[in-house]
């Protein structure tokens, strides 16, 4: 038995180490987590607080560290209470917060899809989102909850559409990336419309809120947003065993057992939710739920499929890097966050539209 | 009905066909023998994908039923379904740099639960599946860097790590060389030998007739003759069925029919 042990090795050599991995069982449960997966989570999840507490003690007036902890303690100055609790903290969470809901919207919809264009900015969610408050603005609907109803429906209704367009015997993910593209070319020349026929009130607040934006961002809607995607984020891990199915084609998830149909509509309402709760909020900020599950799987040693915590986390470093930047490269002015997701977003898009071009 | 204890899957007058076209099959009646390695064979376009994926409960059919042990698949939970039948169609898609062992791992999707994702059950069934298949040495390696013949052995390996005791396969040597296929093969014969039943559609009349212990064969929707290899690879079937004119000898060291087209 000595020959084929040579041969193992010299089969497994060079491209790929072995994985180690942690099993743990408890009881019924029983898991296995590769122990690199969450060495890459820990490192993403510190970077995470160090842009957090950066947001924090960045502004006008930079806070050292100890300051910004003393903030939150009930003997702080009522200025510096002020300044980090109330202006800065919600703001540095919210992008946190957000670029996690967008990260396992873009990975959600990837997966649904089979490929890294699918993801929910691309095919027109967003845009679909943005109409939804543009309807809600229009018969004059104010505040963070008419907003993200509005929201939710636009993206709902517009994800509908796609998916009627887009369905021939089954939902083929390239279809519904090309119907979702044109889908949203026509939503955004009506939104467009919309900003320019209405009266000038109603065109502005649309607009100041369709650059994206986090600037003046408050706790409540935070809060709400952040609580209903917590309430969501539940349902991920009994989604996720569906879409590992899902990912080897419709036949063999079938053949596994998994209900094909039902799992691709719970997958396609939780994507819409999660991107849609961010756009009520800041308006439509595009490229984290593309790029953020991409980057995610490439920096992950030992490849493979859907990581949603992974994109989440991703996605929480990308928008909260992204804001930091809007908010700090031109000390004069503060550049919507959106805008700055769009201009790393579009190098990004042009790279990944020449490689699948290749591929291809 | 035909049926008997020892007929574990069968499909009766099936009619079946894709949205508004006429039928692929039309009043079709076959049956698959417990510990039986069944090939399905005939033509192009002859239905025999079909009857395979209506067997799998992959396609509804339009009128009759297949049953498994006796019991309606239709009325079947899916998910109990998948305990007892694995089908293994003609291209499945294999996410992006995911390795041998996490794919394999997938098989055990109808054994697991929110809870349990890695019960010492999955870790033997999958340990023991990628030792069946000889791709154990190969458990990290990604699966798009393999060679045809190593993936479709990684395929097979997610259908034994569903632990059924029935497997159908579509076209499972498709694409592969001639040694890969003959490896895929007893490879399968190995798993009816260690009491799995077996259904493959195949393409190749002597390997089919080789390792088959029954045979179906189909012709325009039809099912034209049933029976062992020795009865159904002969001369007047194969014109009947193909329109080849052939000669049909027998192998000297197996004793199988082989046909010599003319």
């Amino acid at each position: 038995m000595s020959a084929p042990a040579v041969h193992r090795r010299s089969e497994s050599a060079g491209t790929s180490r072995e994985p180690r991995y942690l099993s743990l069982r408890l009881g019924r449960l029983s898991r296995r987590i590769a122990l690199s997966h969450l060495v890459t989570a820990a490192i993403l999840g510190v970077v995470g607080v160090v842009i957090l507490f950066t947001a924090l003690s960045l502004g006008d007036t930079i806070l050292p560290l100890d300051r910004v902890l003393g903030a939150f303690m009930p003997e702080a100055s009522r200025l510096d209470h002020k300044v980090v609790v109330e202006w800065r903290a919600p703001r540095a969470l919210a992008a946190l917060v957000f670029g996690a809901c967008l990260g396992v919207s873009g990975a959600l919809f990837q997966s649904l899809t089979s490929n890294a264009l699918g993801s929910p900015d691309i095919i027109g969610l967003n845009t679909g989102a943005y109409s939804g408050v543009l309807l809600v603005i229009t018969f004059g609907g104010t505040g963070y909850l008419a907003y993200a109803a509005g929201a939710v429906a636009g993206g709902l209704v517009t994800a509908a559409i796609i998916y009627l367009l887009a369905y021939s015997r089954g939902l083929q993910g390239f279809r519904l990336i090309i119907v979702g593209i044109a889908v949203s070319a026509m939503l955004s020349s009506a939104n467009t419309w919309f900003i320019v026929k209405a009266d000038l009130d109603l065109a502005l607040r649309a607009a100041v809120w369709g650059a994206g934006t986090l600037n003046g961002l408050r706790w409540e809607p935070l809060l709400w947003a952040g609580g209903v995607a917590l309430v969501v984020a539940l349902l991920l891990p009994w989604l996720n065993r569906r879409v590992g199915g899902l990912e080897l084609g419709d036949d063999t998830a079938t053949m596994l057992g998994v209900r094909v149909e039902s799992s691709k509509l719970a997958l396609v309402v939780i994507g819409v939710i999660m991107t849609a709760l961010v756009t009520a909020v800041t308006g439509p900020i595009s490229f984290i739920a593309l790029a953020a599950p991409q980057i995610a799987q490439r920096i992950r040693p030992n490849g493979g499929s859907l990581d949603l915590l992974g994109s989440a986390l991703m996605g929480m470093i990308l928008l909260a890097g992204a804001d930091l930047v809007a908010q700090h490269l031109i000390p004069a002015a503060s550049v919507p966050v959106g805008a700055v997701t769009v201009c790393i977003g579009g190098l990004y898009l042009v790279w990944l539209l020449i490689r699948e071009g290749r591929r291809a | 009905m035909i049926e008997s204890p020892s007929e574990r899957l069968v499909g009766d007058r099936l009619k079946v066909g894709y949205k508004d076209t006429s039928l692929v099959l039309d009043d079709v009646t076959v049956s698959v023998p417990e510990g039986s390695f069944t090939v399905i064979l005939g033509p192009n376009a002859c239905g025999k994908s079909t009857i395979l994926r209506t067997l799998g409960r992959l396609l509804k059919p339009r009128a009759g039923v297949v049953t498994l042990d006796g019991q309606d698949i239709a009325r079947m939970k899916t998910r109990e379904l998948a305990k007892s039948l694995a089908l293994l169609p003609q291209s499945p898609s294999v996410p992006e740099g995911i390795s041998v062992q996490n794919l394999v791992a997938r098989g055990r999707f109808p054994h697991q639960s929110l809870m349990s994702q890695w019960s010492p059950e999955d870790e033997g069934a999958i340990t023991e599946a990628m030792r069946v298949t000889a791709v154990d040495h190969l458990a990290h390696r990604p699966v798009d860097t393999l060679s045809g013949g190593q993936r479709q052995r990684v395929w097979i390996s997610l259908v034994l790590a569903q632990e059924t005791g029935l497997l159908l396969l579509d076209e499972p040597t498709t694409y592969l060389d001639v040694t890969h296929q003959v490896e895929i093969l007893k490879l399968l014969e190995r798993l009816r030998a260690s009491g799995r039943t077996v259904v493959a559609v195949l393409h190749e009349l002597n390997q089919a007739a080789r390792f088959a212990t029954d045979m179906v064969t189909m012709k325009d929707g039809k099912v034209v003759a049933v029976g062992t290899p020795e009865e159904i690879i002969t001369e007047e079937n194969m014109r009947a069925i193909y329109g080849l004119e052939s000669r049909v000898i027998e192998d000297p060291d197996t004793g199988k029919p082989v046909v010599l087209p003319r």
